[in-house]
């Protein structure tokens, strides 16, 4: 599998948040992925990168154009260096929230993408990789 | 800040969100259209969404409490012109919507609402009718 393109977005205010998901549009294009997959990955990409804001207290998204044979994907990886997650069972319950929120960022955005990776630790960070294919 | 256009029609509110928003932008609308109800007694709220590309959890939270404290104020929301793949999106993210009235468009949205009025119309002079004829 080989990256074609790399895109580095920090992500600090609700107006990034914005950014984030015009540059996961872009990408996506590239891609090739269809109007409805598109969708999902930049509705997936909107819910992480209010999680890495709102929880995360802040961070960043790695946007990677992704070729393997004639399949293109977009990969994210959103990175903070927040509280971390304690319970990450827990955190990917749907309707669980410790914020205010409708808590479907997480499991939402699981369900949204091809793959769908989850790493945290408690007072380190967490990390969350999802990629979609065409 | 920016702000969402509120448009009065009649007994209606009308908005077209025709901009990619932010999360305080939500907000502040939520807000805004709040305030516009309960100063022009308006009966019906249309939300016209033909231009969002995504909805997310917190728009669709948003659009969820618009039309639950439009109900309390007694007036009833319809959202308009979701697109296709913003609707298959929202229900894979697990967001059902289900405290909100939908239309495919403005007319049959307004049509709701008309119906509505009228309803209230003549409710309204069937008691006057009985008054007067008491």
């Amino acid at each position: 599998m080989a990256v074609t393109r790399t895109e580095r977005k920090s992500i600090q205010s609700a107006d990034d948040v914005v950014r984030v998901r015009q540059t996961v549009r872009t990408f996506a294009v590239e891609a090739g992925l269809g109007l409805v997959d598109q969708t999902k990955i930049v509705t997936a990409a909107s819910e992480l990168a209010r999680n890495t804001l709102d929880y995360g207290g802040g961070g960043e998204v790695r946007i990677e154009l992704l070729q393997e044979g004639r399949r293109h994907g977009v990969r994210l990886t959103f990175e903070d260096e927040g509280p971390g997650i304690p319970d990450i069972g827990l955190a990917l319950t749907d309707h669980y929230t410790t914020g205010g929120g409708l808590g479907l960022g997480l499991s939402g955005a699981k369900r949204l993408s091809n793959e769908f990776h989850l790493e945290s630790t408690v007072g380190i960070g967490t990390r969350v990789v999802i990629a979609r294919w065409k | 800040m920016d702000r969402i256009p509120i448009l009065k029609l009649g007994g209606a509110l009308i908005v077209t969100i025709q901009v990619d928003m932010h999360d305080r932008l939500a907000v502040a609308l939520e807000e805004d259209l709040t305030a516009m109800i309960s100063r022009t007694g308006a009966r019906g709220v249309l939300i016209e969404i033909s231009a969002l590309e995504i909805v997310d959890s917190f728009i669709g939270r948003m659009l969820d409490n618009i039309a639950s404290v439009s109900r309390v104020l007694d007036a009833e929301t319809v959202v308009v012109g979701m697109r296709p793949a913003v609707a298959i999106t929202l229900v894979e993210l697990g967001l059902t919507l289900s405290g909100i009235k939908t239309a495919l468009n403005v007319e049959r949205g307004m049509a709701i609402i008309q119906a509505r009025l009228d309803e209230e119309d003549a409710d309204g002079l069937r008691s006057a009718r009985g008054r007067y004829e008491d």
